[in-house]
């Protein structure tokens, strides 16, 4: 019997070892994917960086950018990041109910930055500034547009993670994935710094 | 045993405290390089210097803070490859910046 119970012992610790092995490295696995992604926002920033003062005659970044408007876009994003960080918090904790309220809430906020975003382009595109009118424009929309693409996927993984929550519970799964959900969605927030100070900001100056 | 939390994997660590911290900290560097611009005071120089520092301080509070990137043992890797991402895309960046304005110069 006590034989037993120690091989028993034994056995699970050697499973928690390697199940802390793969969290781990799907963990690095995320982050090298992470990495790459930065190298494509890299490229697309040096591109706006070349073509964002060749404005074809159009109107400039002075004219069209509304900063009270790109003010309220990143404070959003900015508490979506920390309503996220309460949700690691709560899972941390072990407290299903309020792991999903904050997926929730941080739901809402993406949701509403990608709104803003819609309606900065689809006014942008109505009054003829569209990716068309110049290499500025052009820039500008792949720039932002690829961002607002990368959070509109991550409201789609945020949803898929309130059903998994929700059904599943807080499975050793189901709390990787958030996790890397985690690093995902902080990561959108960083790149939002550079997008409101190289092209917004510098824009307006 | 499964739903137990899985500690040390970095991405967990964060407290309420980092995480307000982080927030605050934010709040801040994001006021000061809009309220340069915005109150339209400042000499672009000092405008463009205010920028890009309050950018630089706040990635690193988001890395900190809310990604809680260090040098602990459990993430050795991850640091490592963020340097090296780095120095790509200064390579990108850098480069594609000099030729291109290279270009110009003397296409005028």
């Amino acid at each position: 019997m006590l034989t037993r119970e120690a091989s028993t012992i034994g056995i699970d610790h050697s499973e928690e070892v390697e199940h802390h092995d793969t969290v781990a490295m799907q963990t690095l696995g995320f982050w090298l994917y992470l990495m790459s992604d930065l190298i494509l926002f890299a490229t697309l920033f040096a591109t706006y960086a070349v073509l964002g003062r060749n404005y074809a005659g159009g109107p400039t970044g002075k004219e069209l950018f509304d900063l009270p408007f790109v003010l309220g876009e990143t404070l959003l994003l900015l508490f979506s990041s920390v309503t996220y960080g309460l949700v690691m918090v709560a899972l941390h904790d072990g407290k299903k109910k309020w792991v999903l309220i904050g997926l929730a809430v941080t739901f809402l906020l993406g949701l509403g930055f990608v709104f803003m975003e819609i309606k900065e382009f689809h006014s942008l595109i109505a009054e003829g500034h569209g990716p068309d009118r110049s290499a500025f424009l052009s820039s500008f929309f792949t720039l932002v547009g690829t961002h607002g693409a990368h959070v509109t996927f991550g409201l789609i993984w945020i949803a898929v993670m309130i059903a998994q929550v929700a059904v599943k519970g807080l499975t050793s799964p189901v709390q990787s994935r958030l996790m890397r959900l985690s690093m995902f969605w902080h990561f959108l927030d960083v790149i939002w710094i550079g997008i409101f100070s190289l092209v917004y900001l510098m824009g307006v100056m | 045993m499964s739903d137990a939390p899985i500690a040390g994997t970095g991405a967990d660590r964060g407290s309420l405290k980092s995480y307000l911290t982080g927030f605050v900290l934010s709040l801040i560097l994001t006021a000061i390089p809009f309220a340069l611009v915005m109150s339209g005071t400042f000499s672009s120089s000092a405008a463009l210097a205010g920028i890009f520092s309050a950018g630089i301080i706040q990635i690193l509070v988001h890395l900190h803070y809310f990604l809680h990137l260090d040098t602990s043992s459990e993430e050795r890797w991850n640091l490592p490859a963020m340097i090296f991402t780095l120095l790509i895309m200064a390579l990108f960046v850098g480069g594609t910046l000099w030729i291109m304005s290279d270009l110009n110069y003397r296409m005028m």
